[in-house]
């Protein structure tokens, strides 16, 4: 009996201790790889599996398997050595640059195209054109009725993605100025569902890809940079050029310099064929 | 010293038999050491007062907080919201199937409840979030239907089945001889059935709202859909509330590995675990007290 609990408590303990440190590191031989890992970004899932696909049919044999969870996942995942490619729609923060210098991994850095991030409203908001700094003021919650930046007067519902998006921390960083949502501010889950919510919501406002603007029934605006530069709507020439003035790159990350097939792939990416795809998903190629 | 096969044999069933009830007991007890590992490290760096903060603001270039108090106010006040709506229902919805509806009706009854029962509950979000939340705003004239109401509306959907199924059950085991003595004794038959046979299904009744509680308290992914999930201390049922399920899905994906979020979103599990811990004790002590016999 007394042997048998003994056993008993050995066994948790070599549980505990297996979950406790057991990290475990892949091991690797990058001349033989035949398949790549890309983790990350929600906003980029469709773009990496597009061009995932196309490279696996002109390189048989090859094998790439795309998984999104959001841009901190990829890097997460990358600081962890649990992925080869990390999708992010946000350059890297100070703090997993820190992280990754003592996990003793060099990020480098990639940008396959630009993503337009459109601020949308309900088609029957009178408002067209806002100003940046109207927008910040709405979304940390000093305006919030709609009659202070020039609509019809009414309370202003704010929308914004969950903190696990790069779009939210692209959002608080360019547009808030890195200020703090209001706390009232709904945050949804997806940016499908965000566009779900304005179109049925006179009220509300919210900020999500330019791609998923095009395909719901919500009225994306004109944004100023200030009260007295013109008015540009999300559109593929203006967000390249920057002139509308909330873009954001795309990037991939991989640890140090690479060979054979991730560079291969790499190359893939910014390859005009592969910018072909950028294009098709609905982003901005980095060139016309 | 051997021992004789057969005792041999009975002593390795006996293991065998030993090991599968110790099976859950030992998954709990590492849970429970697994969620004290990865919370303790937050509340050694922070102590525990920066957890009885205000705001949940866990991502923040300014001033990032922990604090997990609008979580608990929000999953307290959904869970009530939903309780208040469910129970009504469902135990009378449960007293008409087992006493008044007739046995053809109950045959359509009970698989219709049961069918709602399986219904994915990201489905019954999206559901939510489509048809209830704009009925929501229209009627009680909002400028957002996605509060803490049409969590609880769907949540309620959802723990509905749960106390119909096992409440019904109860009131139909309660011994006829009950009933006859009742009706003997002149009482009217909605007289009995409140008098006589709910009282003494009374367990039942309590296990099955618990166990629909329990779901509710649970629940993650109708409550992440539809509640707008604004970190708002508030007992209104129209404001927007974050539940500690909606948190814990919503940003264990994103958040750095071991960092302070990362750990206080272990904390908040820790949170979940005494809640629900303690609800399973409340509702332990209540069966006991109204067990007949």
């Amino acid at each position: 009996m007394k042997s048998l609990t003994h056993g008993l408590i050995g066994l948790a303990l070599a549980v505990v201790l297996v979950l406790g440190f057991g990290c475990g590191k892949k091991v690797e031989t990058p001349a033989e790889k035949t398949s790549i890992d890309i983790k990350g970004s929600d906003t980029m899932v469709n773009l990496m599996s597009a061009l995932a696909e196309s490279y696996m049919k002109s390189h048989p044999g090859k094998n790439i398997a795309v998984t999104g969870g959001g841009s901190g996942t990829g890097v997460a995942a990358l600081l962890n050595g649990t992925t080869d490619i990390c999708a992010s729609s946000r350059s890297l923060q100070d703090k997993e640059r820190d992280l990754a210098k003592q996990k003793q991994i060099t990020p480098q850095e990639l940008v396959i195209g630009m993503d337009g991030l459109a601020v949308m409203v309900n088609p029957q908001n009178p408002i067209d054109t806002l100003t940046m700094d109207q927008i910040k003021q709405i979304f940390v919650g000093q305006a919030t009725d709609w009659s202070q930046v020039g609509g019809k007067s009414g309370p202003i519902v704010v929308h914004s993605r969950e903190s696990n998006s790069g779009t939210y921390v692209y959002f608080k960083e360019h547009v808030l100025q890195k200020a703090d949502f209001t706390p009232q501010a709904r945050l949804m889950t997806s940016t499908a569902s965000l566009v779900q919510e304005l179109a049925t919501n006179v009220a509300g406002i919210g900020y999500g890809g330019e791609a998923y603007g095009k395909g719901g029934n919500v009225k994306m605006l004109y944004v100023k940079k200030d009260a007295n530069s013109p008015a540009y709507p999300p559109r593929e020439d203006l967000v390249r050029s920057q002139q509308y003035p909330i873009a954001r790159p795309l990037f991939l990350y991989v640890n140090g310099q690479q060979s054979g097939l991730i560079s291969d792939f790499l190359n893939f990416c910014t390859s005009p064929e592969g910018q072909k795809i950028v294009r098709e998903v609905g982003y901005v190629p980095m060139k016309g | 010293m051997a021992l004789a096969p057969q005792y041999l044999k009975a002593r390795i069933i006996r293991y065998i038999f030993q090991m599968s009830a110790l099976t859950s007991v030992l998954i709990v007890a590492l849970i429970f050491l697994f969620l004290g590992r990865e919370s303790l490290p937050f509340v050694l760096r922070h102590g525990l007062s920066e957890l009885f903060g205000g705001m949940w603001n866990p991502v923040s270039f300014e001033n990032e907080q922990f604090g997990i108090i609008p979580l608990i106010t929000g999953s307290v006040l959904v869970t009530l919201l939903a309780t208040a709506i469910a129970v009504p229902f469902g135990v009378i919805g449960a007293v008409y199937i087992a006493e008044v509806a007739r046995p053809a009706e109950r045959e359509i009854w009970k698989p219709v409840i049961e069918l709602l029962a399986g219904i994915p509950s990201v489905v019954l979000g999206f559901f939510g979030l489509v048809v209830v939340a704009p009925i929501v705003k229209a009627t009680f004239g909002l400028s957002s239907g996605l509060n803490a109401l049409t969590g609880a509306l769907m949540l309620a959907l959802m723990a509905i089945p749960t106390i119909i199924t096992i409440s019904e059950d109860a009131i139909r085991n309660v011994p006829t001889s009950f009933k006859e003595a009742s009706m003997s004794l002149g009482a009217s038959r909605l007289q009995t059935i409140w008098k006589v046979t709910v009282p003494a299904a009374l367990s039942g009744i309590v296990a099955a709202v618990m166990l629909g509680v329990g779901r509710v308290v649970g629940e993650t992914m109708v409550v992440m859909m539809v509640t707008g999930n604004a970190a708002l201390i508030t007992f209104s049922p129209f404001e927007s509330v974050r539940t500690m399920t909606a948190t814990v899905a919503a940003e264990m994906g994103e958040v750095p590995f071991g960092s302070d979020h990362y750990h206080a979103l272990f904390v908040v599990g820790v949170a979940l675990l005494l809640m629900t811990f303690g609800l399973n004790m409340i509702a332990q002590k209540v069966l006991k007290k109204y067990r007949i016999g």
